[in-house]
């Protein structure tokens, strides 16, 4: 009796390796652009059949997934730098799919909508400014009675993306912070700070935390029903992340390999901490017995994302790539080669 | 005399007191256990709908559901078992045959020693056996991963269970010329099935709720995924992920938790009345 | 006097007996084989964990050597790694757990080892307990960072301490919790193994049940209740997820026990994913680090335990 289970179970399982027939792609990377990514990809499987299973464990995760070729493909929202490009070992192509804001949230009773400028933001994050009542806060929020709360500072436990687009900012505007800590997607946090998981771990810290204040993509403190600041941006003048503002930030010129950074934008109209989300991949898709209808089906799945897949961004509050841009995101994709000859014509 | 009655006024309404004392703690820790079960209950029982069962979906997906992780759990803990369990056994078996010597120590010690493993140490090392080589992330990883969990689990059970079964049932067996396999295999373990039984139930209840091993293994997926060798999704895996998520993120970790509390409770159940229905007295 | 056909008969039967007897020594010696086989394998695989282990972190030790445990700045960008503060937290989450949870389990131990040994009021406690063991660490997790959290920031207010909520005090908390059951359940086993005729020549000396109990049990089982301790400790050592949902994760080196901070299981839980070469390196070196100390604290603890048996 045991024995005839014992085979029966075997040849279940061995059934299930037969199911490879189907591809499915697998990615990993970024919570950045999750819930865009969630409803692109279920939107996908619907209209095309093909299964994405993207995990959002952090655009570090997901660099290091690509690097270990464990994946198809890999989700950041910050491009590869050196260290990991010369680990890759090839060239990876560096694909934006969207544009997306990173707000700073709080937890304050009452929930007022607070004006932040960019010293407030990098006093915080320095450890300088400890008490929500701090003159400089209370200054640029007349008419808000602010408690004498400390300040509890949460970041991103894992390595991130979205770190990486914060402390791109705050190297902009603060000499400080760009000499003691730098752009970075793991870097060395002065002081006491709470690590949440993703961005939706420190959502999580700061609904739940009195005081506390994080930075996350505006998606999340939306959907999460959380209140942000509007930030002080180059021109002088306070903005709140939406739409608008986001592709005030995103009208520059792209370069050829995509890599830009909009923080700190110069556009009179822009939210001053935005930025690109990219796909990365394989520029030669044939490496390591990488199946070629794997590569053409990410292709596809690419070239789908940047250009029908764009009528969802918005409807989750993130930007589209902008229309000058697309050119050269075409380009990128069509880079993407099997055993040298382009996938996608 | 009236001081002697006084001392022994004294001690026994020290002896009183510490009863109290004793008992009140004691009671305490049931408290813990009445609180986790019922937030579990409460909060999980309003996110249980027929859609949380019957669906995939990403995390913070409309509409997602929790089936993936279900068949997930269900396919690497049952591959782990049937690692562990027949290893495990024999294992055991030989553990309490051999109690004496050098080596038969060693092995102990051994044993020991598998069962103090970190459960993450024990995912970054089968992460490096099995992924990075494959370069691809596993449900067979996950379940190697947890099948080594099992293992000392299994093992010592096996051990102190056999050891229970009196030699003369043993000899006997011997006596009437039966060989050596045929004796553990028709005889001592049939006698100590429930004691072995009782132990692997707990065993797979046990690996059934472990995270950490399979966050570098079998890594994860938003659809239900039949291939064990690709990514997988866990019950403990999906409550990690959706805890902190917006909207029916929370709802589904609850969901989630509802089911695994109640599958290890259920499991307990089981183990409690395999115990007494078919355990051999002797 | 045997005829011919008669005699072929029997040695037919001896011939197939005897084939039949090797076939039967055959699978006796090859299932002596497999058993001791599967001990073999069992020893090779940890052996092979050990060696997986340490020349995953000869990288990290050749670069960093002691100063590594010593050191408090963790950069990874800048490949600057002092596990110290991760150290700290690990001691301090499990020894604060120890000091939570050993009134409660010592007091259980006694409850049922020697006041209520057998009844109702004794199978449902030690239900209770063996559920406790028995929950998954995620749901502590879950349950610690949704009901538990909000109810440490209230309850410590009586006491002016501002608490953020995530620290030191959660994980200890519910590692407290986790751990009773385990060092509860070996301490009562010690107690009740006290010979009887101990206990009564005290209680004909006129002693009082608490003095036999705290004057004469504990004294004679205190190295089986060493032994589950050990054991509890070494548990709330290598514990994963309950810690890393309500610690904080913080970096830096943190010796209040109302702050933030973040455990070696934890660290490595939360940054494995997305470390390479140096990094990597470094994870493993933490992590076998903390399987030597568990690993010391299982064995130690198992063998006191044995020692104690074996001289009853």
């Amino acid at each position: 009796m045991l024995k005839k289970l014992a085979i029966a179970i075997l040849a279940l399982f061995s059934a299930s390796a037969l199911f490879a027939g189907s591809v499915e792609l697998i990615g990993a990377g970024a919570t950045f652009p999750y819930p865009l990514y969630n409803k692109m990809f279920s939107t996908y499987k619907k209209d095309k059949g093909t299964v994405v299973n993207y995990q959002a464990i952090g655009s570090g995760g997901g660099i290091q997934s690509l690097i270990s070729k464990t994946v198809d493909f890999a989700g950041s929202d910050a491009p590869m730098n050196d260290k990991e490009a010369k680990s890759a070992k090839a060239d990876v192509v560096h694909v934006p799919t969207c544009l997306g804001a990173v707000v700073l949230s709080y937890n304050l009773p009452g929930n007022p909508k607070l004006k932040l400028n960019a010293d407030i933001v990098a006093g915080i994050y320095l450890g300088k400014i400890v008490k929500w009542n701090d003159p400089a806060i209370v200054a640029e929020n007349a008419g808000i009675t602010l408690p004498d709360l400390p300040i509890v500072v949460v970041r991103r436990a894992d390595s991130s993306g979205t770190t990486y687009t914060f402390t791109d900012y705050l190297s902009a505007v603060s000499a400080e912070w760009k000499a003691k800590i730098g752009v970075n997607k793991s870097p060395n946090w002065p002081g006491t700070t709470m690590g949440g998981k993703g961005n939706p771990g420190v959502a999580g810290y700061v609904k739940k935390t009195p005081g506390a204040i994080g930075y996350v993509e505006i998606a999340y403190a939306k959907q999460n029903n959380m209140v942000w600041a509007s930030l002080k941006n180059s021109s002088g003048n306070y903005f709140d992340a939406d739409l608008a503002s986001i592709a005030a930030a995103a009208d520059v010129d792209l370069p050829a390999d995509t890599k830009v950074s909009l923080v700190d934008t110069k556009s009179p109209n822009g939210y001053p901490i935005c930025t690109f989300t990219w796909i990365l991949l394989y520029k030669e898709q044939a490496y390591g017995g990488h199946p070629q209808n794997r590569a053409q089906e990410t292709v596809k799945l690419l070239w789908w994302m940047t250009h029908e897949g764009q009528a969802i961004n918005e409807t989750l509050d993130y930007g589209k790539l902008p229309p000058k841009a697309l050119a050269i995101v075409e380009n990128q994709i069509k880079s993407v080669v099997y055993n040298g000859q382009p996938i996608q014509k | 005399m009236i001081n002697d009655v006084k001392l022994v006024k004294r001690n026994l309404r020290k002896d009183r007191i510490f009863v109290g004392i004793i008992s009140v703690f004691s009671l305490l820790c049931v408290v813990p256990l009445i609180v986790i079960l019922y937030f579990i209950f409460v909060n999980g029982a309003s996110s249980i709908n027929w859609n949380l069962f019957t669906h995939d979906g990403g995390i913070g997906e409309e509409g997602a559901g929790i089936l993936h992780a279900i068949i997930g759990t269900t396919e690497i803990t049952l591959l782990a078992s049937l690692i562990a369990i027949p290893v495990g056994i024999l294992a055991g078996v030989w553990m309490a045959e051999n109690t004496r010597g050098k080596f038969s120590g060693f092995a102990r010690i051994v044993v020991d020693v598998m069962q103090g493993v970190p459960s993450v140490v024990l995912g970054m090392v089968v992460s490096i056996w099995i992924v990075k080589p494959f370069q691809s992330f596993s449900a067979f990883s996950g379940s190697v991963a947890l099948a080594i969990m099992m293992l000392p689990v299994v093992i010592k059970n096996t051990e102190e269970t056999l050891k229970l079964v009196p030699g003369s049932i043993k000899e006997a067996a011997y006596a009437l010329g039966l060989p050596y396999h045929r004796i553990i295999l028709k005889i001592v373990l049939p006698c100590g099935l429930s004691g072995i039984l009782t132990g692997v139930l707990v065993a797979v209840a046990r690996i059934a709720g472990e995270t950490a091993p399979l966050i570098f293994t079998a890594f994860g997926a938003n659809y239900v995924n039949l291939n064990i060798f690709k990514p997988m999704e866990t019950i403990p895996g999906i409550i990690y992920k959706s805890y902190t998520f917006y909207g029916e993120g929370a709802s589904v970790a609850w969901g989630a938790s509802f089911v695994l509390v109640i599958f290890v409770l259920t499991i307990n159940l089981i183990a409690k009345v395999v115990i007494n229905r078919w355990k051999v007295k002797f | 006097m045997a005829s011919p056909s008669r005699n072929n008969e029997m040695q037919l039967k001896t011939e197939s007996s005897r084939k039949a007897t090797l076939h039967v020594l055959f699978f006796e010696r090859s299932f002596r084989k497999l058993l001791f086989a599967m001990v073999i394998f069992m020893i090779l695989l940890i052996g092979a964990m050990l060696i997986t282990l340490v020349v995953f972190s000869i990288p990290s030790i050749t670069k960093f050597g002691f100063s590594f445990l010593t050191g408090t700045t963790w950069d990874p960008a800048n490949d600057q790694f002092g596990a110290f503060s991760f150290v700290v937290g690990t001691l301090m989450t499990s020894i604060l757990s120890l000091a939570f949870s050993i009134p409660f389990s010592m007091s259980v131990a006694i409850f049922l080892g020697e006041y209520f040994t057998s009844g109702t009021l004794s199978s449902v406690l030690n239900s209770a307990l063996e559920l406790l063991a028995g929950i998954p660490s995620i749901i502590y997790g879950i349950v610690g960072f949704f009901i538990l959290n909000p109810f440490l920031i209230q309850l410590l207010k009586v006491f002016h301490i501002q608490y953020a909520g995530v620290g030191i005090f959660s994980a200890a908390f519910l590692l407290a919790i986790m751990i009773i059951p385990y060092s509860a359940s070996i301490a009562r086993e010690v107690i009740q193994l006290v010979p009887n005729d101990l206990k009564e020549a005290a209680y004909s000396l006129g002693a009082t049940r608490y003095e036999v109990v705290t004057k004469i049990m504990i004294p004679y089982s205190m190295s089986g209740i060493f032994a589950g301790i050990l054991l509890s400790f070494g548990r709330a050592l290598g514990e994963t997820m309950a810690v890393t949902m309500v610690v904080g994760n913080s970096s830096q080196l943190n010796w209040s026990v109302f702050g933030l901070g973040d455990t070696i299981a934890s660290r490595i839980a939360n940054e494995f994913g997305e470390a390479f070469g140096l990094h990597l390196s470094v994870l493993v070196e933490i992590g076998l680090l903390l399987m030597i100390i568990t690993v010391f604290f299982g064995v130690l603890g198992r063998w006191i335990i044995q020692k104690t048996s074996v001289r009853d």
